[in-house]
């Protein structure tokens, strides 16, 4: 427990602060965590001070020890990991109100932080409701017996995955030979192949960096992507916020994104990227549009995205040249065009209730790779409503949209990435088995760079380095750790990917792919067994 | 209770089986009688378990050379009749008739067993080529549950049920037959007791396939071969591997050796050291059909009118010996299988995980791939797996 004068201090700095125009009526500004620092051990170096964005942490002169202002605290734990002595824990504060599981504390606090501000609820990363997560309600297989396990350290294991558009079939041409007296013969063994292929992404491991524009993650962030996308063969998404001039150098590692907004979009940033993404709607909030506010513009970002230092970047919901399918396929194409056909285009959009027959469409409008995020996913910043909300979940899309190429005999014609949220290895596996050709990984990103998942991306606040564009702030996190992290992850679950491919007996990613025999469901009403496409465990 | 004896009984989506295998081939066009074929398949007596069995022959029906042959197995008189029906519906028969067979100790409950030889009728092929009409007749049979089509090619025909080897080449008298090409199969069923239509080899116009091994790729196959308008009815493994042979090396028109890389593709790092055209082939090839990759522990014999395909896994779970002797080809688990029958071969080696085995008729047989760079590994004692 906290000293009784420490809550107090706090209570009276509360109410001083919240006394003005607001009715203080409700709870909705106390503490939603407790910061405890055991005296016997704080040696009041200040450390947690200097670290905080958020001033929980303050130097009382007067008795010379450290307090806490608990209701500024996010929970994020920067100073309990920083703190020296290990003096601070932070915990949630228990709830106050009178239990009930309709009215829960959570739907009591919005109401009164709605009724002060009339205003919309904001939070960032994703959707944290007890939705049912079907990763984990399907296991996997392995051989026994009848198949041997491949040992992934004798034995060659491929995770190489290509993306982008595959033709239907391969037309070779006979290669002449000479048959003695009678002139020339067609071979038998010797083929010419005259077909031609489309622009392909070569992955050395089947995940990706999803999209997050410098502007929402700072440049040391984004950095850190590009720098492990480069060292783990693989790729990272500029997002919506256009390309810093010390990314060009990773241009061969980078997805460049065109969304609502078209921030940061010129030639030389299409010819840089390896690949393109139109951005038509997130996991986290589909159906609205994006807001970078003005004051994150600062000058950097200003040049970046194109846009005058200090306004509010504003993306608005649709695209205002798509508002059909054929529009769609005009942008596609218009951005095919304006790279020579050499690059792959990508459509990312969010999981929504009828996905397969959409997806069917952005194939067929042309798109190389359709990119689907679920309703996990995570963002910087959503309204709280529409994040926990709209949408469905990944695994659910995924095994309809694949189904529903297949059954239309377009699966070949593009690359299936999804996304939100991917959290282990075996997530991916399970998404491999489903039939994503790859996945897409932010917030488990972000994670390996130190986030805490405190959920206040918004505030521009983030201690870690990552979801800020302060000076102080950002130059916490090194990209050259940050990429050491991020390579140290994707290397640790391509080793564990490798083992369950063995124990399948599967020595390639290809034969995983959209092999749905490999899982089972547990759990599972057979409503849903039958639209994740798989059995239950037993049968 | 004829029925039970075709039929899956515990409705099994893949049946899996380890089992042993032998295939040759005279070059030379020249017919064998069914005879050697029954001694090197019954001599690998442990790969089998009594549960299945069966031969394919090539250059079976020379009198009836330009009509296609179907092998039918119905559940009793009844299927028979309506099978009749549909046939005569759909194509001009030229001719039918039981196929010949005898009791055989130890054999009970057969099917019905019918040969037929027959030509499709135009008017009926609507927009289909005359060998797709055949394959969407024979889905569409399979898909009945009454009758099988066990093969449907010109001059050539499967024999295969419940026993072991002896006892389905002393029920449909195999030894009376000849052929130039033979395949043979002897059962070792893991998931499920045998049941006719899943015995080996399996059938789809001219292919023939026997194989040993069980496939992990075999969920993505089947969806690859699916989405390409083919039914799996039989619900075994080894049905997609003649389904996506027909599906890319007679629709696609890839020859054996392609067929190969796409069933069993060298590594991307073998891929990277090949020189820039055969690297962009061989990378596209894995891009383009890297659903039909055959993953798991197999080796197969894989037959059409003229051609003879041997192929294991790439990394080799399965055994599979290749001998020449003068114009004719030999494909076994064993080496001793080919030895009984061929004592003296030409040379005898043992080819590596993905390295094709192929015999063309008119092509004099040749040592494939990297065992023929190493003459004194032709005589080493092969290693069994």
């Amino acid at each position: 427990m906290q000293p009784l004068t420490h809550r107090g201090r706090l209570f009276a700095c509360q109410s001083i602060r919240d006394v003005g125009d607001k009715m203080v009526l409700s709870l909705a500004s106390a503490p939603a965590f407790i910061v405890e620092r055991d005296e016997t051990r704080c040696i009041a170096c200040q450390v947690c001070v200097r670290q905080c964005a958020n001033d929980v942490h303050y130097y009382d002169e007067v008795d010379g020890s450290v307090r806490s202002h608990d209701a500024q605290c996010v929970g994020c734990h920067r100073c309990v990991t920083l703190c020296p002595t290990h003096a601070l824990t932070v915990r949630t504060n228990p709830l106050e109100f009178r239990p009930h599981a309709n009215w829960t504390g959570e739907a009591l606090r919005n109401i009164y932080k709605q009724a002060e501000t009339g205003g919309m609820l904001l939070t960032g990363m994703g959707c944290d409701q007890p939705f049912r997560i079907y990763w984990d309600h399907m296991v996997l297989n392995a051989s026994q017996v009848t198949n041997p396990s491949i040992d992934p350290m004798r034995e060659p294991m491929e995770l190489v995955t290509y993306l982008g558009a595959k033709p239907e079939r391969l037309e070779f041409r006979p290669e002449m030979v000479s048959a003695g007296e009678d002139g020339e013969r067609p071979s038998g063994s010797c083929m010419a192949l005259t077909t031609e292929a489309s622009p392909q992404l070569e992955l050395q491991v089947p995940i990706m960096f999803s999209a997050m524009s410098y502007g929402s993650i700072s440049l040391n962030a984004v950095l850190s992507l590009a720098r492990a996308a480069e060292a783990a063969g693989t790729y990272y998404n500029t997002g919506e916020g256009g390309l810093h001039q010390a990314l060009y150098p990773y241009g061969a590692h980078t997805i460049a994104q065109v969304a609502s907004g078209r921030f940061g979009v010129h030639p030389q940033y299409l010819d840089t990227a390896a690949a393109l993404e139109i951005k038509i709607g997130q996991g986290a909030k589909p159906g609205i549009g994006g807001h970078l506010p003005g004051e994150k513009v600062d000058l950097d970002v200003s040049r970046t995205r194109m846009i005058p230092a200090g306004s509010d970047a504003l993306s608005p919901a649709p695209h205002h040249d798509i508002y059909s399918i054929e529009d769609l396929r005009q942008l596609i194409y218009a951005l095919k065009e304006a790279t020579g056909y050499r690059k792959p285009v990508s459509v990312k959009v969010a999981a929504v209730h009828n996905i397969a027959p959409i997806a069917s469409g952005i194939v067929r409008a042309g798109a190389d790779i359709v990119a689907i995020d679920g309703l996990r996913g995570g963002t910087g910043a959503a309204p709280t409503m529409i994040r926990n909300n709209v949408g469905i979940p990944i695994e659910l899309a995924l095994a309809a949209v694949d189904q529903r190429l297949r059954e239309e005999g377009i699966r070949h014609r593009a690359s299936l990435v999804v996304g939100g949220s991917v959290r282990n290895s075996a997530d991916i596996v399970k998404a491999i088995a489903l039939g994503a050709d790859a996945v897409y990984i932010a917030t488990s990103a972000l994670v390996a760079m130190g986030c805490h998942l405190c959920q206040r991306c918004y505030t521009g606040k983030c201690n870690w380095g990552i979801a800020t564009q302060d000076p102080y702030l950002t130059k916490r996190l090194n990209p050259d750790m940050g990429a050491r992290r991020l390579t140290n992850l994707l290397r640790a679950w391509s080793l564990e990917i490798k083992e369950m491919m063995g124990g399948m007996g599967i020595n390639s990613v290809e034969s995983l792919r959209g092999n749905r025999d490999h899982l089972r469901g547990v759990g599972l009403n057979q409503v849903e067994l039958d639209a994740l496409g798989i059995k239950s465990a037993g049968f | 209770m004829a029925w039970c004896a075709i039929e899956n009984r515990y409705g099994d989506d893949k049946v899996s089986s380890a089992c042993g295998l032998f295939g040759y081939m005279d070059t030379s066009g020249a017919l064998h009688a069914g005879t050697r074929i029954i001694d090197a398949i019954c001599n690998m007596q442990e790969r089998g378990n009594g549960l299945g069995s069966g031969y394919a022959a090539y250059g079976l029906y020379p009198e009836f050379s330009e009509h296609y042959a179907f092998h039918v197995m119905c559940r009793d008189d009844a299927a028979r009749q309506e099978l009749d029906g549909y046939l005569r519906r759909h194509f001009a028969v030229v001719h039918d008739e039981p196929i010949p067979h005898r009791h055989v100790q130890g054999i009970l409950d057969p099917p019905v067993v019918w040969r037929y030889f027959l030509l499709p009728l135009s008017a009926q092929m609507v927009g289909r080529s005359e060998q797709d009409y055949i394959v969407h007749q024979v889905m569409t049979i399979n898909a009945t549950e009454s009758a099988f089509v066990v093969s449907s090619g010109k001059n050539m025909g499967i024999f295969k049920g419940v026993g072991h080897p002896e006892q389905i080449a002393e029920f449909y008298q195999v030894q009376d037959y000849a052929g130039y090409l033979w395949t043979a199969h002897n059962r070792f069923p893991t998931n499920t007791p045998g049941w006719w239509g899943g015995a080996h080899p399996f059938g789809l116009l001219d292919w023939s396939v026997v194989h040993n091994g069980e496939i992990s790729s075999y969920g993505i196959n089947r969806r690859y071969i699916e989405m390409h308008g083919y039914r799996c009815t039989m619900r075994t493994d080894t049905e997609v591997i003649a389904y996506a042979a027909d599906l890319v090396m007679r629709r696609h028109g890839l020859s054996a050796e392609m067929g190969s890389a796409v069933f069993a593709p060298p590594l991307w790092s073998e891929i990277n050291a090949l020189p820039a055209g055969e690297q962009r082939a061989m990378r596209l090839i894995r891009q383009t059909y890297g659903q039909l990759l055959m993953n798991g522990p197999f080796a197969i014999i894989v037959a059409r009118n003229g051609e003879m395909l041997g192929l294991c896994d790439r990394i080799h779970l399965r055994p599979m010996v290749a001998a020449i002797k003068d114009s004719v080809l030999y494909v076994s688990s064993e080496r001793a299988a080919i030895h009984l029958v061929e004592p003296q071969p030409d040379q005898t080696w043992t080819p590596l995980g993905g390295e094709p085995v192929i015999a063309r008729l008119g092509e004099r047989p040749r040592v494939s791939g990297s065992a023929a760079l190493c003459v004194t590994a032709t005589d080493k004692e092969p290693s069994y797996a």
